[in-house]
């Protein structure tokens, strides 16, 4: 698997690179302030470089070309550079705990900014507007859409339109408003900037970013509803914000405004918002149904996901529409049905890339924001860049503050103050306003003072709320009791009562959103399953959840082979000591209770919802948990169908591969005597306690796929 | 609610539940439409298989214990009465009004839900928890790459910590006990939509 992994992998970051060599080069900077160090390239001479001139008497044997190759070189190192300086933090592990990546980027940023600049040289146009744009946002939009929890999404789907749409609209009427007051004070000094121009500058800055919001979010483990309704405000205030920029830059130049334009706003709004999600269904539901047909083209497969993801994005773009919802909507839709049909690898293939260049995305962009702010020409106002800090901050605690309380009577679980304290404080403003503010229009008189602004604004909530949220919440949060001073009692009935709990309620149900999803669900059985998917029979979901799992646990078990065996020294001579079951009144150290806590904690599977440390914006999603969960179930199912053909605990006990049994070494080999093909389904795989040699991967792998014939379903067909 | 109560007429023992649990009204007819809808086949009575169509129950390790929970040994089906009754335990404690004819311990309080709590333990209701039960739901609760032998010493533990009168099983008050720092009602307790 890892061999075409590599190739998938290199297929398309050489197509991400020549997309970014072919963008930089026909690139022309939209701002005189900071050139462009692309030079043209050189045209070669008709013929290889090696024999330029015809009449040169001896042979070159060592000769450099550099400009031809200078583009997509200088990407390269961009990106080592920024990709070294994110190892780099990793090394020092307990740096980033306290402090998000995105600062260590725009510090790293800042530093070779400023050698940049002492030796005055210029930066590349990478934040020009088209650049980034088109080339650094669809990424990161796109793994935040294609890893994006599904069902809590659409259940505060309300919420989340609410604060994006509303609260945007507040924040940037609001500090529009309030600037524009401070502009009329004279002691500043800005009283040329008129209404139309405060309000464009306070749409750009309220704008709320999801790369630097997610970056922070995932070092501190909010609960998943704030997770949800933050992620969800970020993606979707963008169609606002694209409505109320192109509104107030059309007002800006106009003399007067005329109520017939706000109205034509509000519909335009409309036009944006639904547009971009139109476009991304649609191009979503193409998508699925070209994976419908790539069953002898395996190795395309995951370019289709790129290739229509990023078409929704550039044709909303081309009507000037929201791209951002596009793609996130695209994903969205796309995921469930693709995953169906595309192949295991494929699957992880496309998993994988898409976070690899959503992690190189973001690298960038944080790294340049540093650079190019040593690098642009700034231009003061004490005055009004504290201010525009002071109601960046006040509006926004404002806005949570009085929607919530509108929105919460119609919440399930409504908001409390300390939910309500994380949304204020983690609207962070990040790339995305810096872009934003780069495009602004060079008739306004003050944009120097608008690009400062911005940058200080980016910089403050990058930093300084970054940074201290975590302690804040931590402080905050009421935390649990020490775990050590909790019994194994406490912690086992408290984990059993939180499943319980979970599990009441989901069987009540989610009330409010229940009817719309039913429906849906209907609708998807019966006619788009049909159409977009291959294979469409209706399973449940156990059954085909399990037979893609099972594959992978498969191949999983006998990667991990190899792997830790190094199990606890205490927890060995507890083995040896504990021989007999009924062994009464055994003393337990505290390094023994020590280890089982941590079992405990590190073991127990997690609440469904709750507070959740998610597994991070930089991990693949773990499903262990489910999986694990999965086949005991099934496992269960089996053998209340054929009992007696069962030993009495299938499925826990085999899957200690970690725990040798004394007297075996690593290479014992598999027993062959142990396969059997009636029934015991599970056993040939998970044989208790003994390893298996890597030989045998390819008996078992024959076996694994004639033995997944699950009596209930058609026959389990190889991909 | 005075209006409500004119839509619970068709509710069987609609009144009494309303008295005997602590459900508003409205909170009575919502779990009368979601009874309904599990109820697939319309026959008034819920039985094991239409619980375990709900998805994500069968993402919960004791999933098939908690629907256990609902139908005791020997019933085969579930009434909406019984239904409301068992999802009566995980009111908050403090939602109890004062009910006339409130006679015995109500469902919600703390000895209420610890009891919910001790049963979906006792599988065979013999009043204890025996190391076996205890282990079962160890072993559905915890990872697969807990051994064996892990189990065997935290369940040791846990039994060697609660175990008062050193019968090697936990009996009902011994988990009250053990569990007495807890915050039961906090922890136990479900916000039902008004």
């Amino acid at each position: 698997m890892s061999i075409r992994c590599r190739f998938h992998m290199e297929y398309l970051v050489f197509i991400v690179l020549l997309i970014l060599l072919h963008g930089s080069r026909g690139e022309v900077p939209t701002r005189p302030i900071s050139a462009v160090t692309i030079l043209p390239p050189v045209k070669p001479d008709d013929g290889p470089q090696a024999f330029p001139n015809a009449d040169k008497a001896n042979l070159p044997v060592f000769t450099m070309d550099y400009p031809r190759i200078q583009i997509p070189f200088e990407i390269t190192l961009w990106v080592l550079l920024a990709s070294f300086a994110k190892i780099g933090f990793h090394v020092y592990h307990k740096i980033t705990i306290w402090v998000p990546e995105s600062c260590l980027l725009i510090s790293i940023g800042l530093i070779v900014g400023g050698i940049m600049f002492s030796v005055h040289e210029e930066p590349p146009a990478v934040l020009s507007s088209n650049v980034f744009f088109l080339y650094m946002l669809p990424p990161i939009v796109l793994d935040s859409g294609y890893f994006m929890p599904t069902r809590p999404f659409f259940e505060n789907i309300g919420t989340v339109l609410w604060f994006a749409v509303v609260g945007t609209l507040w924040n940037s009427i609001g500090i529009g408003m309030s600037l524009f007051a401070i502009c009329q004070i004279e002691a500043f000094g800005v009283q040329d900037i008129n209404l139309q121009e405060n309000l464009l500058f306070a749409t750009i800055i309220s704008a709320v970013d999801p790369v630097a919001v997610l970056s922070v979010f995932e070092d501190v483990s909010v609960n998943e509803q704030l997770y949800i309704v933050v992620f969800g405000e970020c993606l979707f205030n963008d169609a606002v914000t694209v409505v109320l920029y192109n509104m107030f830059n059309f007002v800006a130049e106009m003399p007067v405004v005329e109520p017939v334009d706000v109205f034509l706003g509000v519909a335009r709004f409309f036009v944006v918002g639904l547009g971009g999600m139109g476009f991304g269904v649609l191009f979503g539901f193409v998508a699925a149904f070209t994976t419908r047909f790539t069953s002898r083209v395996r190795e395309i497969e995951p370019l289709f996901i790129f290739m229509y993801s990023y078409l929704a994005y550039l044709v909303a773009e081309l009507f000037a529409i929201s791209s951002i919802m596009a793609i996130v909507t695209c994903a969205l839709t796309m995921k469930y049905y693709v995953e169906e049909n595309v192949s295991q690898r494929s699957c992880t293939t496309i998993r994988h890339v898409v976070k690899m260049l959503g992690s190189i995305s973001e690298t960038l962009i944080f790294f340049f924001l540093g650079v190019v702010t040593i690098t642009t020409e700034h231009e003061w106002n004490w005055g009004y860049i504290l201010f525009t800090l002071l109601f960046a901050f006040i509006w926004r605690g404002l806005g949570v503050l009085v929607l919530t309380q509108i929105i919460n009577p119609f919440r399930t679980i409504p908001f409390n103050m300390k939910d309500q304290f994380g949304l204020a404080y983690g609207g962070l403003r990040g790339a995305i306003s810096f872009a934003l503010v780069f495009t602004l229009p060079d008739n306004i008189g003050r944009k120097q003072l608008f690009v400062t602004a911005t940058i200080a604004i980016i910089l403050f909530t990058v930093f300084l709320q970054g940074i201290s949220i975590r302690p804040l919440i931590e402080y905050i949060n009421v935390r649990r009791t020490n775990r050590n001073l909790d019994t194994i009692n406490v912690e086992v009935h408290c984990r059993l009562m939180e499943h319980t709990i979970a599990g009441i309620e989901d069987l009540c149900g989610q009330w409010s959103h229940f009817y719309w999803k039913d429906k849906f669900m209907k609708f998807n059985n019966r006619i788009l399953r049909r159409i977009l998917i291959r294979d469409n029979r209706a399973e449940s979901s156990i059954v085909a959840l399990y037979k893609k799992l099972e594959l992978q646990n498969a191949m999983e078990i006998l990667d991990t082979v190899t792997g830790d065996i190094s199990a606890a020294p205490s927890i060995v001579s507890l083995y040896r000591g504990n021989k007999v079951a009924a062994k009464p009144k055994k003393k337990f150290k505290a390094a023994d209770l020590k280890n089982m806590h941590d079992i405990l904690s590190k073991n127990m599977y997690k609440i469904r919802q709750r507070t959740v440390a998610f597994t991070g914006k930089h991990a693949l999603p773990n499903d262990s948990q489910t999986k694990e969960i999965l086949i005991r179930r099934h496992a269960s199912i089996r053998r209340s169908l054929r009992p007696g053909s069962f030993q009495t605990t299938v499925v826990p006990k085999s899957h200690k591969y970690f725990s040798l049994p004394a007297g075996k070494s690593l290479d014992s080999k598999f027993p062959p005597g142990r396969l059997s093909y009636t029934g015991e389904t599970l056993k040939p795989l998970l044989t208790p306690q003994h390893l298996m040699s890597p030989f045998d991967f390819t008996l078992i792998w024959q076996k694994t796929s004639f033995l997944l014939h699950l009596d209930t379903t058609s026959p389990f067909k190889t991909k | 609610m005075g209006s409500n109560s004119s839509n619970m007429n068709h509710i069987p023992d609609g009144q009494q539940l309303l008295q005997d649990t602590g459900f508003s009204a409205a909170q009575i007819i919502r779990l009368y439409e979601r009874f309904e809808f599990l109820d697939k086949d319309n026959t008034g009575h819920l039985r094991p298989e239409d619980l375990e169509t709900v998805p994500d129950l069968d993402m919960n390790p004791i999933g098939a214990r908690i629907i256990g929970a609902f139908f005791p040994p020997g019933k085969e089906t579930l009434d909406f009465g019984s239904f409301v009754r068992i999802l009566a335990h995980f009111l908050p404690a403090d939602s109890n009004r004062t009910r006339a004819g409130a006679q015995q311990e109500p469902a919600n309080s703390t000895t209420g839900k610890l009891r919910f709590a001790f049963q979906l333990y006792d599988q065979d209701r013999d009043g204890k928890i025996s190391r076996d039960e205890l282990l079962q739901v160890l072993r559905s609760m915890l990872g697969l790459q807990v051994t064996e032998e892990q189990l065997q010493c935290i369940a040791e533990r846990a039994i060697q910590e609660a175990d008062a009168d050193k019968d090697d099983a936990i009996s009902f008050d011994e988990f009250r006990k053990s569990l007495e720092k807890v915050d039961i009602d906090h922890k136990m307790s479900i916000r039902f939509l008004r």
